[in-house]
């Protein structure tokens, strides 16, 4: 009988030691409790999931590329103003399209996707001095010069669908209502670095200790 | 006639008896312990095409999850960043690192980064982040604290009990929308509104008619 313990402890110390604790790190993929040799079809079904890999297309990707050519089945995108900033005659436009309504909401959205996009090299407050520029970066815009103050928001609108120079374009990240969110918010901040005694109402100038 | 058994053998049934408690007990301990997702997968952490570290980009630079898993609020699936996405800073910081040549090849050929699949849920259960994340849960009650892994490891088990334990409570795991990201939030640390967690959550939870499926058909559809 003691044999029979003996045995048994063995083996639990071999288990142990070869199978180790929870929650050690490793790099092997992870064991399947019922194997998919086993139970197939489970699982991995027979189907792609997104960003997937498949054996099937030559490139091994299951996103396929668009085929050239392709026609959207969307609604025509022939607003020109909102959806490229550019005026009927080719001009960049100035102001906000019609279908967008400039509002505290937009704004909020603005600062929100501003802060994601755009604070890592712009800066929280649109000054150029984002934390990118503490590694040896050139020089993001900075939107209180007199360049980006007058620039058109067609203009602006362009930039952050197609990039300008060294910055790259953020149209995968916004949708077209976003990059105007994200504009409005930029007037915001140079309005803000801009302000003066004026701007301020007149039942918060005491807050504020100014006369 | 001489005795075949000796006297000690009147015990042996019982001793033998014992013995399979023993045994029984101590397989389904192991069981417990070793064939279960909180083993099995919990620690994955498999070397990727390109050493990208969550704990610099995150906490250090500051970035936002969305950054880079755009969609996340937008879609069921969180999709890792395009190789433009790590481009708009690395055209210009690090440019001549080897440890992103992966990243320059692909942004160049057009070809995908072979990321390794870290969380996964089998193909019959349907998972879907935008419901989540637009309900403030936040990422980390399902990945754990990514923003300060250097490699990202699978923190949490994922299993039906670990998904059922939130959607019978929901309370406890719920936070201020504009919160979702912030992996270093603490409940216990900050008033939302002036009032504590629980009764924000309690609200919360009402006001917008949270209710997580716990039938089978939401999960297994
Ligand atoms: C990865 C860093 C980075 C991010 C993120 C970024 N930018 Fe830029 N941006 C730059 C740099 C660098 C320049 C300067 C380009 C130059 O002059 O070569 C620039 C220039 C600009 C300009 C001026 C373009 C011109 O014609 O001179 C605008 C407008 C602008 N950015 C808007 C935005 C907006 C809006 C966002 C957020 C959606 C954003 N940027 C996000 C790096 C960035
Ligand atoms: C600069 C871009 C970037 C940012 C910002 C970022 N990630 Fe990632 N993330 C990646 C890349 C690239 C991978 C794939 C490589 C890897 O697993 O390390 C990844 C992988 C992951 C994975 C594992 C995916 C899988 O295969 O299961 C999770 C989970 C994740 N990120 C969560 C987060 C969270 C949460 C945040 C915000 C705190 C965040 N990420 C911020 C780029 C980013
Ligand atoms: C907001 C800008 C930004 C983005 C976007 C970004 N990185 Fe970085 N990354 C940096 C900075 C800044 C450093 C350098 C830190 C330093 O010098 O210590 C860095 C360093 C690195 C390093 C270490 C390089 C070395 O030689 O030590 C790797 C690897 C890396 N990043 C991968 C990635 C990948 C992959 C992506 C895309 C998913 C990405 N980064 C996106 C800013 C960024
Ligand atoms: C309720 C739990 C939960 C929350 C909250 C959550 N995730 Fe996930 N995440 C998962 C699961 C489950 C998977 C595996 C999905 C699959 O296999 O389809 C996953 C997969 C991922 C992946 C790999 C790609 C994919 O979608 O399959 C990334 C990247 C990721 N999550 C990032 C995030 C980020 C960033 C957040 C926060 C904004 C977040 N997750 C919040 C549970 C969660
Ligand atoms: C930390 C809490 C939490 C965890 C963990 C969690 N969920 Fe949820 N889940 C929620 C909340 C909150 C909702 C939103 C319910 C609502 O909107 O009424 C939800 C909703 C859902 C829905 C309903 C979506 C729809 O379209 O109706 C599904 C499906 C779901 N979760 C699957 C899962 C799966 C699978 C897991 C495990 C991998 C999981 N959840 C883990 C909190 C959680
Ligand atoms: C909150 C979402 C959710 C609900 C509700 C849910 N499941 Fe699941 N179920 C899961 C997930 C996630 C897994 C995968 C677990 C894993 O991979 O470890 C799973 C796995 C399973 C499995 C396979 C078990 C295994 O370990 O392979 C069975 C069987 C199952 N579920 C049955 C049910 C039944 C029956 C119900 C209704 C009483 C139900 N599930 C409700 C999320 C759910």
């Amino acid at each position: 009988m003691r044999y029979a313990y003996f045995t048994l402890a063995f083996l639990v110390v071999l288990t142990v030691s070869v199978l180790g604790f929870r929650g050690s790190t490793f790099t092997r993929p992870p064991m399947m409790v019922f194997p998919d040799t086993f139970f197939p079809e489970m699982n991995h079904q027979a189907k792609y999931k997104p960003q997937a890999s498949s054996t099937f297309f030559a490139d091994g990707r299951a996103d396929r590329p668009l085929p050239a050519g392709v026609v959207s089945r969307n609604p025509l995108r022939d607003d020109d103003h909102l959806y490229r900033g550019k005026t009927a005659n080719g001009q960049w436009a100035k102001g906000f399209p019609a279908a967008v309504a400039v509002d505290a909401r937009l704004i909020a959205r603005g600062r929100e996707r501003y802060t994601i996009y755009c604070a890592p090299c712009h800066g929280a407050l649109g000054d150029g001095k984002g934390i990118v520029t503490q590694y040896n970066w050139g020089a993001p815009a900075n939107f209180h010069s007199d360049v980006f103050r007058s620039m058109p928001e067609g203009q602006i609108f362009d930039t952050i669908t197609n990039g300008a120079k060294t910055m790259f374009s953020y149209g995968d990240k916004l949708v077209p209502e976003d990059r105007w969110a994200v504009i409005a918010y930029v007037r915001a901040l140079q309005r803000a670095q801009n302000a003066r005694v004026n701007d301020v109402e007149a039942n918060h100038k005491q807050e504020l200790g100014i006369k | 006639m001489s005795k075949i058994f000796p006297k000690s053998a009147n015990r042996l049934p019982l001793q033998i008896i014992i013995f399979l408690i023993v045994l029984l007990g101590v397989v389904t301990t192991a069981t417990n312990y070793y064939a279960t997702p909180k083993y099995t997968r919990v620690g994955y952490a498999p070397v990727q095409p390109v050493p990208y570290s969550h704990a610099l980009h995150v906490d250090k630079l500051g970035l936002d999850c969305r950054y880079c898993h755009s969609n996340v609020e937008k879609s069921g699936v969180a999709n890792l960043p395009t190789a433009q996405t790590c481009m708009n800073c690395h055209s210009q910081v690090r440019t001549d690192s080897p440890l992103l040549a992966p990243v320059r090849a692909a942004y160049q050929s057009g070809e995908p980064i072979n990321w390794v699949r870290i969380h996964q849920v089998p193909d019959y259960v349907y998972f879907n982040h935008s419901v989540h994340v637009n309900r403030g849960v936040s990422c980390v009650s399902c990945h754990g604290q990514i923003n300060q892994m250097e490699v990202v490891a699978h923190a949490k088990s994922l299993s039906m009990g670990f998904c059922l334990d939130c959607h019978r409570n929901p309370q406890a795991n719920v936070r201020p929308l504009d919160q979702v990201t912030n992996l270093n939030w603490n409940a216990d640390q900050v008033k939302i509104d002036g009032k504590p967690h629980a009764e924000w959550a309690a609200e919360f939870v009402k006001n917008n008619k949270i209710k997580p499926p716990q039938s089978c058909t939401g999960c297994h559809r």
